[in-house]
């Protein structure tokens, strides 16, 4: 059983060294072929283990592989906790993954860097192995920082591209500001449990929980369980793009489609959705962290919608569904509803990905135009392509029956009814955010597949549908895009024996789920009764604006925003955050870098301190040199004068 | 019997004499070199009290030694002065200031 799990950890690694290191040995077909195999692999054993542990309800599995690191108290192991968590989660990554891989082969056909790409693909597809699969918080770390170096490798594949490069560093330095909650929450987690695997952290947690509070400032104690879990969130915002951290996914898009569709749609982000459904029994414990998961998530699902109905690159309007989706995600966690966020963690990871490549596809035949304000009619001219990705539009902006509605309106309704802190707010966000999810998914469609073709006339002739590569992982992807929430909705969140087994803890008194269940009479009643529900008027309704302002009366849009100019705006510049970003941390750090620089290391250590003390001693070698006259009658005076000294302070003393 | 007193002030006087004429002569080396002589005979003359004053003979032994030395270094400081007035034409004490180097 252990060699099953080194097996599919470290199968994609070896694909990824072996194309990275003997890229131009192998060739471009040597290359995809050995990644693809590794991640095949992985994929085969994770459907292995999913019959195993998940539909056979095996036995959890965990253990240490050998020790990492034993300093005096701590020991830190690289260890697996296979679970039913954990198993779900490695089906998803690696099946996404090796589609992605797949898809890669036709998308990076010309590409000059295809080997690297593949390397990169493959490790980053070890990493997040090496991220599900950790049995404690020091491997779950190394992994989240894998994925997020790789992240920053591929975003800035490639590396001529001047965006390319900034969108990489930026991704990178925004993460680094989220990790530094999560090293500072697994140091809080190493000081107060004095271990960091999870099942004896879990293990403690009640009676740490219960104790153990910690001032951050004099006189008020706080919980530590609280703040354990608000600063591991905050690595978590970093990850999974939550506001005001979300700032650097749209920018992500730069990289390569199949990355977009992988890291940044797919898996990745969803680390922190991951990480917060592990590490339930310890947010449980604390209703402040989950008040404020539920906020954050809200705002982010809202907000983020809001702005990608102004964008016009089709990738960037994916990426804010994808800002969307992920707040959606966290603000199941903070109702308690772990495993409602990873159903739709899973649902999205499936249209998710299937929208990205099928903007790829899109992009592919347009000859990397990005455009939406430039496509128009491709439906004619990519089939396959429109029917996949209008399947997971229809996911995506929460039709039913497809897997969207399901997972989307699960969390609406536990939101719903939920009394956590912040929930009428966070009620309010998810049912507004489910029209805008169909306003700009339909946006992007309607922009994309109809109305008139806008293209130039050489594009045009050029139109035809993608190569295989790249339509059939579409088609795979259609499948659970369509049909995923209907078969996974009863196990995952309704069956008495979960799929998600014992790997989520609920308190009771917080679990909503449960209350959801007395309600759910079987995916058809669920889907049927929809229609007298809020959330799928909603949805309807961003349909028909969308199929209104972009088929019916294309002049509408331009008419709203010359009337609503300050909120088109707003809309435009993101609310602000990359401009405040930019004159706080950016210029503010410049301008301290600068004082530092001019005054405090030019002026006090080089002007000062360094050619201040050699100025001090040629000054005064200049009075000192007169003193070496050459007369032999200045250097017996001198003598004589010493002598006299000597004497007079041997008398003085005596 | 002379008071020691008086001895010790007149080879003080001769000694600080001396080196006077070490440190304002300007001009002359050969005056320079007597002057260094002259302070030897000071000492000289001091040990030589002191050691009738003390009965002990060390302080006459030193004399010699003294004496000795006092003539080479006369033999040795007239040859590098002639060495000198050869090479630069010149005695003048001003103008040897080779030892700045």
């Amino acid at each position: 059983m252990h060699e099953i799990i080194y097996a599919l950890v470290l199968f994609p690694l070896l694909g990824s060294v072996i194309a990275g290191f003997l890229g131009p040995q192998i060739g471009r077909a040597g290359a995809h072929w050995v990644t693809i195999i590794g991640v095949g692999v992985s994929f085969v054993l994770s459907c292995l283990l999913f019959k195993g542990i998940v539909m056979d309800d095996g036995a959890t599995l965990n253990f240490n592989a050998y020790t990492w690191v034993a300093s005096c108290s701590f020991q830190f192991d690289v260890g697996f906790l296979i679970d039913h968590l954990s198993v779900t989660m490695l089906v998803i990554v690696t099946f996404v993954s090796l589609l992605v891989h797949i898809y890669s082969i036709g998308y990076m056909h010309d590409d000059p860097g295809y080997q690297r790409f593949f390397a990169y693909i493959s490790l980053f597809t070890f990493m997040m192995l090496l991220l599900v699969t950790g049995n404690n918080f020091f491997q779950l770390f190394l992994g989240w920082e894998g994925v997020g170096l790789v992240s920053y490798l591929l975003i800035s594949f490639w590396f001529s591209k001047n965006a390319a490069t900034s969108g990489g560093l930026k991704a990178f330095l925004v993460n680094r500001v989220g990790d530094f909650g999560m090293i500072l929450g697994m140091g809080a987690i190493l000081t107060f449990f004095g271990t960091i695997d999870f099942a004896s952290v879990f293990a403690q947690a009640p009676a740490v929980a219960a104790h153990t509070t910690f001032a951050i400032f004099a006189n008020t104690p706080w919980s530590v369980v609280s703040i354990i879990c608000i600063l591991l969130f905050i690595g978590a915002m970093g990850k999974s793009a939550q506001v005001p951290l979300h700032i650097w996914l749209p920018e992500s898009m730069e990289g390569p489609t199949p990355i977009s569709a992988l890291i940044h749609a797919a898996t990745m982000v969803t680390a922190g959705i991951y990480m917060v459904a592990r590490l339930s029994p310890l947010y449980e414990l604390s209703s402040a962290a989950l008040s404020f998961i539920l906020v954050i998530g809200a705002t982010t699902a809202l907000f983020t919608g809001i702005v990608g109905v102004v964008q016009n690159d089709i990738k960037r309007v994916i990426a804010y569904s994808t800002l969307s989706q992920l707040g959606y995600m966290v603000t199941a966690l903070g109702v308690s509803a772990f495993s409602a966020g990873v159903f739709h963690l899973a649902t999205h990871a499936a249209f998710k990905a299937l929208l990205f490549l099928g903007a790829g596809s899109v992009i592919l035949g347009m000859h990397h135009e990005q455009d939406m304000r430039k496509m128009g009619g491709l439906a004619k001219y990519m089939p396959i392509t429109y029917v996949t990705f209008l399947i997971g539009a229809l996911s995506l902006a929460a039709i039913p029956p497809f897997s969207g509605f399901y997972s989307k309106d699960a969390i609406i309704e536990a939101v719903h009814l939920s009394t956590m802190p912040g929930a009428h707010y966070a009620y309010f966000a998810v049912v507004a955010g489910a029209f805008v999810t169909a306003l700009y998914t339909f946006r992007a469609v309607f922009m994309t597949f109809h109305g008139k073709p806008r293209m130039d006339a050489e594009t045009k002739s050029h139109l035809r549908e993608s190569p295989w590569v790249v339509w059939l992982p579409l088609v795979i992807l259609a499948v659970p895009s369509a049909i995923l929430g209907a078969l996974w909705i009863q196990p995952m969140l309704f069956a008495s024996d979960p799929m998600l087994g014992q790997a989520i803890t609920v308190d009771p008194k917080y679990d909503v789920l449960k209350q959801l269940g007395t309600h759910f009479h079987g995916v058809w009643a669920m889907a049927a009764h929809s229609v007298v529900t809020l959330p799928f008027w909603f949805a309807i309704a961003g349909v028909a604006v969308a199929w209104v302002f972009y088929i019916w009366k294309p002049h509408w849009p331009a008419k709203v925003v010359k009337h609503s100019r300050w909120l088109h705006f707003i809309l435009i510049k993101k609310y602000g955050f990359d401009d405040f970003n930019d004159l706080v941390f950016v210029r503010g750090t410049k301008r301290m870098a600068n004082f530092f620089y001019n005054v405090c290391d030019r002026e006090i250590i080089d002007n000062g301190l360094v050619n201040g003390s050699g100025r001090l001693i040629q000054s005064m070698s200049l009075y000192l040199k007169r003193m070496q006259t050459g007369y032999m009658y200045h250097y017996a005076l001198a003598m004589i004068i010493g002598v006299l000294v000597f004497l007079l302070w041997q008398v003085l003393i005596n | 019997m002379l008071p020691i007193a008086d001895v010790l002030i007149v080879t003080a006087i001769v000694f600080s004499l001396s080196l006077v004429g070490i440190v304002l002569n300007r001009h002359n080396l050969i005056v320079l070199l007597m002057c260094v002589e002259l302070m030897l005979l000071a000492v000289n003359t001091n040990f030589v009290l002191f050691a009738h004053y003390l009965n002990d003979t060390a302080g006459e032994v030193f004399v010699f030694f003294i004496l000795a030395v006092a003539a080479a270094e006369a033999a040795i400081g007239l040859a590098i002065l002639i060495l000198i007035f050869r090479h630069k034409r010149t005695i003048n004490v001003d103008d040897l200031d080779l030892l700045k180097g």
